[in-house]
């Protein structure tokens, strides 16, 4: 049974509570103003507080059930005697019970192995037997808040009152969301981060210089000299902020420069939107652009000027097409810090008998550079945690170079690489990935932090 | 006007016209750039949409396949063309017109392509049809000019004979994902992409508006307002992958059966987009005037009234150009879902929320790292698919903002 049916259900009493709730209060409203009075709330306000009693028990119940209820299925099906015939543990006992639960609920019609055959009666009956627990319960608890709600409607019943208070509380809830969503970031990060420095001290994997890890060896007795990360962290700062940024900054400055000082209104209109939309092409657009047609380029001009070591994945590469990703970050913080400045320090320097590039160089730049520094930054931040662009382009080799033209890997990559593979859950090569991304999520905040902070002050020095 | 002053006066008007002429460049080097990239992919796309086809004619006039016209109605159809015999009448045929050692290069599963029309139209078993059938991925390498000499030399004779031809695969945007570049379709992982889509929508959408509303309209100025707004955006921050590793770590962990579904992705994404949502839907609710709330506050409603009734309406409209946006962003994202498994081999369209699937942005890495030359048209193709839509919610945004937006 689908887990949608418990919440249809609940969807279904929840209309029913609506519409007898609010014939209700009509009929209250009917004989209140044959008496001259009027009902406190609107009969649509019965009608929602009564949905709401009769739903919200209910749909809770329903997704908690739904999570759940696996295990209940699964604890059931292993106490059946045909269960004691599995594998103590381990991947063939997994694949036998999802045989079996996939031909239980008939996503599989013929059985491969003769255990998951022997088990597929348990697994339709534990089925059975909690999803119709889960459908009762639904039903008894939405009859509950609703019949409890419908007794309590009075023609002086404050229901709008207490609607709103539901709403309000529904509001502080989405609200709350945001810092859900980041405690469960940094909780989760944390938790395995810790789980892998039981495995690798973070001396070794923060200062080591030699990373290859190797998800198939046994997990106990790792050396923490495969875990050193200091290779990746140069290339993701060789990437991300000194190549993507030798091409986004100058281009990205230029850009808005120009099309704040000097363009056409017209030619402006037509020119903004055209950077925008390079910031809204997909990342892996850029990867397979990088990996199709830059990087054979790069690849052919290092050989032709005597790098006999370029390689056709090249940090090179990946850092251009990185840039041009990053230009229109950085020019739309340049655009906004400079049209900061007052007005009134570009004519006087005008009125002194500057030109207008001698204005820009020596009065806008100097006075915006605050903002443009904190907009330079937040791209880092940006191109530091771009992952596809190196996935596809960057290569897998850990390397300490200066030479671009070299293969090289970056944080993100490694995090794809780690995760992606058949590495087991325990293992220190996959929760590598986690403290990886620790250090990640350290540095773009602690940098997106500065800037924001830079940029607020630089607004409040001119206001 | 002294010598000394008007050559350091030209000097400083030369400058002035350097410093213009390279900022013109900046500008335009980007838009060439992005021309470079549009016509790169469209011009290795148009390959992607079509497919090397063999053209030969079947004749089912002589027998060969009995099989009575009423068995071609109902599911089991293309089941009772195959037990007829269809896949080796098609190979016959193929034999007898184009010869042998092309024939041997059909697709495997060509014959469907003919069982798909005789099930269409019963009327054809009386007669003569030509079709037009997908060869091996061999022999569309070798007409592409790869792979070994015979191969070439034998797709050169048939397209000199105009018996191999590259014909428009209308196919591509109706299948799933296949093994060979000749096969693949586009439909399962565009499925995918909108399922997923739609969780993101039902979840980001309500939450991010209401959070929006209660910020601006509610929140009193508290720490812990303070710590809701710098965690939205912190979030907004925060690199894309990192979502990934919190859906792989919690909702993974809640959820272990639906590894690679919809279901997961699109919460994962939502999370993502919420920030995007909340930051426009704020900014929107702030441009509505006071005067609004005003009046209906002095008409006798209830603040919960005031806002649902005439504020959210009126920013409505800037709403949903936020989130058109920031659902375009969750559209072409990549990183996170890989990391929760939607990168699995998927070969037909998902069927729900909760069965596995895969996007369009992973659908394209994944071709991205095939060896075969022949993906790389395909996965041209599927860019150009997924550029389109990303144009069409984009200029969708555009046309909110410039039809609905008030300036008060």
């Amino acid at each position: 049974m689908s887990p949608a049916i418990p919440i249809l259900l609940a969807l279904a009493l929840g209309l029913i509570g609506w519409l007898a709730a609010r014939s209700r209060a009509w009929a209250f409203r009917k004989t209140a103003r044959a008496a001259g009075g009027e009902l406190h709330s609107l009969p649509g306000y019965h009608g929602w507080y009564v949905a709401l009693w009769t739903l919200v028990p209910a749909i809770v119940f329903a997704v908690a059930w739904s999570s759940l209820s696996p295990g209940l299925v699964l604890a059931r099906v292993l106490a059946d005697p045909a269960a004691s015939a599995l594998p103590a543990f381990g991947i063939q006992r997994d694949a036998i019970l999802a045989e079996a639960q996939a031909l239980a609920t008939g996503q599989m019609t013929a059985a491969f192995r003769p255990q998951a055959a022997a088990l597929v009666e348990p697994f339709r009956a534990a089925l059975a037997h909690y999803s119709t627990i889960g459908l009762v319960l639904t039903l008894l608890l939405g009859l509950a808040g609703g019949g409890f709600s419908y007794t309590r409607l009075k023609p002086d019943f404050t229901a709008r009152t207490r609607v709103e208070r539901a709403v309000l509380l529904g509001l502080l809830l989405a609200s709350l969301v945001a810092i859900f969503t980041t405690f469960g970031i940094v909780a989760s990060l944390v938790f395995e981060t810790a789980r892998f420095f039981g495995f690798v001290s973070p001396m070794d994997f923060l200062f080591g210089t030699h990373w290859g890890p190797d998800p198939m060896a046994s997990p106990t007795g790792v050396s923490g000299d495969r875990y050193g990360a200091i290779p990746l962290f140069w290339g993701t700062i060789f990437i991300g902020a000194v190549i993507a940024m030798i091409v986004a900054i100058p281009l990205g400055l230029m850009s808005a420069i120009y099309l704040t000082q000097y363009a056409s209104p017209r030619f402006r209109s037509w020119m903004k939107p055209i950077l925008e939309i390079l910031a809204g092409v997909p990342t892996v657009v850029y990867g397979y652009f990088a990996a199709l047609t830059v990087a054979p380029l790069i690849r052919d001009f290092g050989l032709a000027i005597g790098i006999s070591s370029a390689s056709s994945e090249s940090a090179l590469a990946a850092g251009l097409v990185m840039g041009i990703m990053i230009i229109p970050f950085v020019s739309s913080m340049a655009d906004d810090s400079i049209a900061a400045v007052p007005q009134a320090m570009r004519d006087g320097s005008l009125a002194m008998g500057a030109t207008t590039s001698e204005t820009i160089r020596k009065v806008l730049i100097p006075a915006a550079l605050p903002g443009i520094v904190a907009g330079v930054m937040l791209a880092v931040s940006r191109a530091i945690g771009e992952t596809m662009i190196v996935v596809m382009a960057a290569g897998a080799t850990a390397r300490l170079t200066a030479n671009p033209f070299e293969s090289m890997t970056t944080v993100t990559f490694q995090i794809v690489a780690m995760l992606t593979g058949e590495g087991s859950f325990d293992h220190p090569a996959t929760l590598s990935a986690f403290a990886l991304g620790m250090v990640l999520f350290l540095v773009t905040l602690t940098l997106n932090y500065i800037a924001l902070r830079v940029v607020k002050r630089f607004r409040e020095a001119y206001e | 006007m002294s010598d000394i002053a008007s050559s350091r006066l030209r000097r400083r008007y030369a400058a002035e016209r350097r410093f213009k002429a390279l900022g013109l460049a900046a500008v335009l080097f980007s838009g060439l750039v992005l021309a470079f990239l549009l016509v790169t992919m469209t011009a290795n796309a148009i390959g992607g949409f079509k497919r090397a086809e063999l053209v030969f004619p079947v004749d089912f006039r002589d027998g060969a396949l009995t099989v009575d016209p009423s068995q071609l109605q109902g599911p089991q159809a293309a089941q009772a063309l195959q037990g007829a015999g269809l896949a080796d009448v098609v190979a016959f045929a193929a034999a007898k017109h184009v010869g042998e050692q092309a024939a041997a290069e059909l697709d495997d599963t060509a014959w469907r392509e003919v069982a798909d029309k005789l099930i269409a139209d019963p009327a054809l078993l009386q007669g003569q049809v030509h079709v037009s059938l997908p060869v091996s991925d061999d022999l569309a390498a070798a007409a592409r000019g790869d792979g070994p000499q015979p191969m070439k030399d034998l797709a050169g004779r048939l397209q000199a004979d105009g018996k191999l031809v590259s014909a428009i695969d209308w196919g591509f945007l109706s299948r799933a994902d296949a093994t060979g570049p000749q096969d693949v379709g586009i439909w399962g992982a565009l499925k995918g992409s909108m399922l997923t889509m739609l969780v993101t929508l039902g979840l980001a959408f309500p939450i991010g508006v209401l959070a929006a509303v209660y910020l601006e309209e509610y929140a009193p100025r508290n720490r812990w307002t303070e710590l809701i707004e710098v965690s939205i955006n912190n979030l907004a921050a925060v690199p894309s992958i990192i979502f990934g590793l919190l859906g792989l770590a919690v909702f993974l962990t809640i959820f272990p059966n639906y590894r690679s579904a919809p279901l997961i992705g699109g919460m994962t994404l939502a999370l993502m987009t919420m920030p995007v949502i909340v930051i426009s839907g704020r900014n929107a609710i702030k441009a509505v005037p006071p005067s609004i709330r005003d009046a209906a506050l002095a008409v006798g409603a209830s603040r919960v009234q005031t806002v649902f009734h005439h504020v959210l309406p009126l920013a409505l409209p800037g709403i949903l150009t936020g989130t058109i946006i920031g659902m375009a962003r969750a559209l072409g994202e990549t990183a996170p879902l890989l990391m929760i498994g939607m990168r699995a081999f998927v070969a037909t369209p998902p069927e729900g929320f909760t069965s596995p699937a895969t996007v369009l942005p992973v659908q394209i890495f994944l071709w991205s790292d095939e060896i075969d030359r022949g993906f790389v048209e395909r996965t041209s193709a599927a860019i150009i698919v997924l550029l389109a839509f990303l144009l069409v919610m984009n200029g969708l945004a555009i046309y909110l903002r410039i039809r609905f937006e008030k300036r008060w």
